[in-house]
């Protein structure tokens, strides 16, 4: 049996770059479709928001696992055979940009109504409400909730090894089967998730000082 | 010639109908208070005058625009007919001379110097040039609502609607928006305050409008329309503010 040394370590981190990857590919993949959905959300047009609403309710309410099956093994059953990056990045962005858009759409409606009004009463169109006005707000408001899910993608991105990925969790479990050190693999593969994911909150802290100019925040608008 | 034309107007909401036919003719220049109970249609008024409300008949006419729902018409009525909010509306991301510089420039496509200046001026004008970088939230109601105004001038409009703009204010800062608005009074500003103050209606108004069940029921001169009412329902109001005050 082999013991959990430097090479077994190096190991563990050259699969945490693919957590790394994954997590990046559903962050693209995810806010791009996650900004589309949540302008169909409060664009007031009722095919857009429903379509938007059905997209949501149907990613948030599916494991995110189950995804991955679907579009790995659908794509098979079409005859474009099994690729594995390909299923990854449209599981990963369906379910991601479900969760942004609706962090976002929360995001835009928790702005005053008084702030459309004012704006729209000067004169501004609906693109530059939202532009002058509104997403400025709303962007402050999304920063805990977007990063605290941005977070979690990090750590979702383990389920992709089970179409094949080998990325941090998968390397951990195959370097335990081979040094059954449980306790020493884990941890260090804790720690690796640890560090991914800090540097995102402390992001997040920054952002909201930067963004917060005018604090104390308005308890009413 | 009047600035501000109201023809029947109707607006209903739901089953509920909110104006039963008003009709106003407002010259350039004056000041008209409109008072009345809530639920009146006094806010409604104002908010279908720059196509904040769609309304559903009768005829309104700003300056020249017939007020409509298409886009183009709906943005030139409002670079016409400035609007001052109860609860203010500055927006909190941007500092007090932003506030007032961004609608210039977005609207009017100036300068983003020319705003700038032009923001300056007229919060110098409101007495806040030395709070011009103070965000509002560090800004007391009155100079909110203060910024709120100059906000509104920066598209130098010919009407300006103000609704219950002294409502959410403290009483001790009640006066200084008064007195913003007695000035703008004195140059020749158009304009249609909706208003609980009695004080503020004798004070700065040239004509007293008393808004009932959605029509325009009783009108005149303050001194005149005070001292001598002719409507039961105006004559109550008056009692109930009086004792009030």
């Amino acid at each position: 049996m082999r013991s959990f040394g430097t090479p077994e370590f190096l190991f563990m981190l050259g699969a945490a770059r693919w957590t790394v990857a994954l997590s990046l590919i559903a962050y693209l993949g995810g806010g791009a479709l996650g900004l589309v959905l949540a302008f169909m959300r409060v664009s007031g047009n009722r095919l857009a928001n429903g379509f938007a609403r059905a997209w949501i309710l149907l990613f948030q309410c599916t494991p995110l696992l189950m995804l991955l099956f679907l579009v790995f093994f659908g794509l098979a059953l079409t005859g474009y055979g099994q690729n594995a990056y390909f299923a990854v990045t449209v599981a990963l962005s369906c379910y991601a940009g479900a969760y942004f858009g609706e962090i976002w759409r929360g995001a835009i409606e928790a702005v005053p109504q008084g702030q459309w009004q004012a704006s729209a009463a000067l004169g501004f169109t609906r693109v530059e409400q939202f532009r002058h006005v509104i997403v400025p707000q709303s962007m402050r408001i999304a920063i805990p909730p977007t990063v605290g899910f941005m977070v979690q993608v990090v750590k979702n991105t383990s389920l992709a090894s089970i179409i094949g990925f080998q990325e941090l969790t998968q390397a951990s479990q195959f370097v335990n089967n081979l040094t059954f050190q449980p306790i020493s693999v884990y941890l260090v593969a804790a720690a690796i998730y640890f560090i991914l994911c800090f540097p995102l909150t402390l992001l997040s802290r920054r952002l909201e000082k930067r963004l917060h100019v005018d604090r104390p925040s308005p308890v009413a608008a | 010639m009047s600035i501000v034309q109201v023809q029947s107007l109707h607006k209903r909401y739901g089953s509920q109908t909110v104006l039963d036919g008003v009709s106003l003719d407002i010259a350039a220049g004056e000041v008209v208070a409109i008072i009345g109970r809530s639920g009146s249609g006094k806010s409604t008024l104002l908010r279908c005058i720059n196509g904040l409300e769609t309304i559903d008949g009768g005829s309104i006419t700003v300056a020249g625009h017939a007020v409509s729902r298409a886009p183009k018409a709906l943005r030139a009525l409002r670079q016409d007919v400035g609007m001052v909010f109860q609860s203010f509306n500055l927006f909190p991301h941007l500092t007090a001379r932003e506030n007032v510089a961004l609608p210039q420039t977005v609207v009017l496509g100036r300068g983003k110097a020319e705003a700038q200046a032009m923001a300056q001026t007229l919060l110098d004008r409101v007495g806040l040039a030395p709070r011009a970088d103070a965000y509002p939230s560090a800004l007391s109601g009155g100079q909110q609502q203060r910024v709120a105004i100059a906000r509104a001038l920066g598209l130098e409009p010919k009407v300006l609607l103000c609704d219950e703009i002294t409502s959410a204010l403290d009483p001790e800062m009640v006066g200084e928006v008064l007195e913003v608005v007695q000035d703008l009074a004195a140059r020749r500003m158009t304009m249609l305050l909706v208003t609980h103050e009695m004080s503020f209606a004798r004070r700065a108004a040239s004509r007293v409008i008393f808004m009932h069940a959605g029509r325009v029921h009783e009108q005149g001169p303050p001194a005149e329309i005070f001292a001598r009412p002719r409507t039961p329902e105006f004559m109550q109001f008056v009692r109930a503010i009086s004792v009030r005050e």
